[in-house]
């Protein structure tokens, strides 16, 4: 009758249980509460601030709890340029983060390096950490980093996690190989 | 204003197109900025910067912005450095406390150590980065060398790369429309832009306002 295969529900059948699949649970628990950690580097972070005040209000998402520790957080947004002193700094709080966890490289300077074309800055912070979704601006307006959110939420939905519960999740490979 | 060239004869007038600037040699540098600081009524500094001649000698000057706020007057002191392989200049800190990290500035850039700067190591790059990037043989995406860290390598074996330049510094042409005026590369050879042949940029195709 229904049409949706997430669950199938019929009052009168069940009552008051819902039955439905593991993956769908859980996707749907982790997706509408993922935890940023905001890695605000520069003007990006700016956005990032201003998308958590009350105009565009990440909370309507569940993501207004930015913790800064990386020990509590699911994502990290890196929002602002990367340069090679700092690249150190950015994995090892990568490497703290407890899985699941994913990486949003916001603005032009953590996806590919921005306008910085320069010996000091690393062209994109997929050189050192693997991205799961990549917003472009200068800075992206919040509207944008909102639905660069929302895009991670769907990859978040579409993943099998019910397979990896009781496993180590395995480690993400890079973008590219620098060497 | 001429009367500081007629007060110190050691200055020199400098070729300026904004505002006035003097030629000051090395060993009398700091008698005449702490002179204009507190004299001539000089409180800001507003910037430390180095130029390097390449294949003059001597080959870097370092040169002095200083701004006065009652008398809304700015003046630039260019002074040589001492030696060109190892250049060395002194340091103003004890004269103004906010010239520190534009002293380490210049030091990572060019390599000019300052004479009784506290703190003298490099702010941008890595302390054990081999080269000064704004020396002009630094080329402008940078050289290749390993990450400053062993466990960032070791982890995900990126390296320090030169920049992708694509087909070369961008300048932005000056006259012209906005669309004229963008930044653009020496080398489009990777865009796809397609520029009008002559003999299609010539007359405007007619168009026929009756149907």
């Amino acid at each position: 009758m229904s049409k949706h295969t997430d669950y199938n529900y019929d009052s009168k059948i069940e009552g008051e249980v819902i039955v439905s699949r593991a993956d769908a649970v859980i996707n749907w628990v982790r997706s509408h509460s993922v935890w940023p950690m905001p890695m605000g580097l520069a003007c990006c972070a700016i956005e990032l601030m201003a998308t958590g005040g009350s105009r565009f209000d990440i909370s309507r998402f569940g993501m207004e709890v930015m913790r800064f520790s990386p020990r509590q957080s699911d994502c990290m947004i890196v929002a602002g340029t990367v340069t090679y002193k700092m690249a150190e700094v950015v994995r090892r709080i990568y490497d703290q983060m407890a899985e699941p966890k994913w990486v949003v490289a916001m603005g032009a300077c953590a996806s590919t390096g921005g306008m910085y074309r320069s010996y000091a800055v690393l062209q994109g912070v997929d050189r050192i950490v693997p991205v799961d979704v990549y917003i472009s601006g200068c800075p992206p307006r919040p509207e944008a980093l909102l639905d660069g959110m929302m895009k991670l939420q769907e990859k978040i939905r579409g993943e099998r996690s019910s397979g990896g519960l009781f496993q180590e999740r395995k480690t993400r490979q890079l973008a590219y190989k620098s060497s | 204003m001429t009367d500081l060239l007629a007060r110190y004869d050691f200055l020199q007038l400098r070729e300026s197109l904004d505002h006035l600037a003097y030629n000051c040699p090395p060993d009398r540098l700091m008698a005449l900025l702490q002179a204009l600081r507190d004299e001539h009524g000089y409180d800001l500094l507003s910037d430390v910067t180095a130029i390097d001649h390449f294949e003059a000698s001597p080959r870097y000057e370092v040169v002095y912005h200083l701004f006065s706020t009652e008398q809304h007057k700015w003046v630039r002191i260019a002074t040589p450095c001492a030696g060109d392989e190892e250049p060395v200049c002194p340091s103003v800190v004890s004269l103004w406390p906010g010239a520190n990290w534009h002293e380490r500035e210049t030091y990572d850039m060019f390599g000019i150590r300052f004479e009784g700067h506290p703190d003298l190591r490099r702010i941008l790059m890595w302390d054990g980065y081999p080269w000064y990037p704004l020396r002009k043989e630094f080329p402008l995406a940078g050289h290749e060398v390993e990450l400053p860290s062993a466990e960032t390598t070791e982890r995900t074996g990126a390296k320090v790369l030169p920049a992708p330049m694509m087909g070369g510094p961008f300048h932005a042409p000056q006259r012209g429309t906005m669309r004229k005026r963008e930044p653009r590369a020496d080398d489009e050879s990777w865009t796809e832009i397609r520029h009008k042949r002559p003999d299609e940029a010539q007359a405007p195709k007619p168009r026929d306002f009756n149907t």
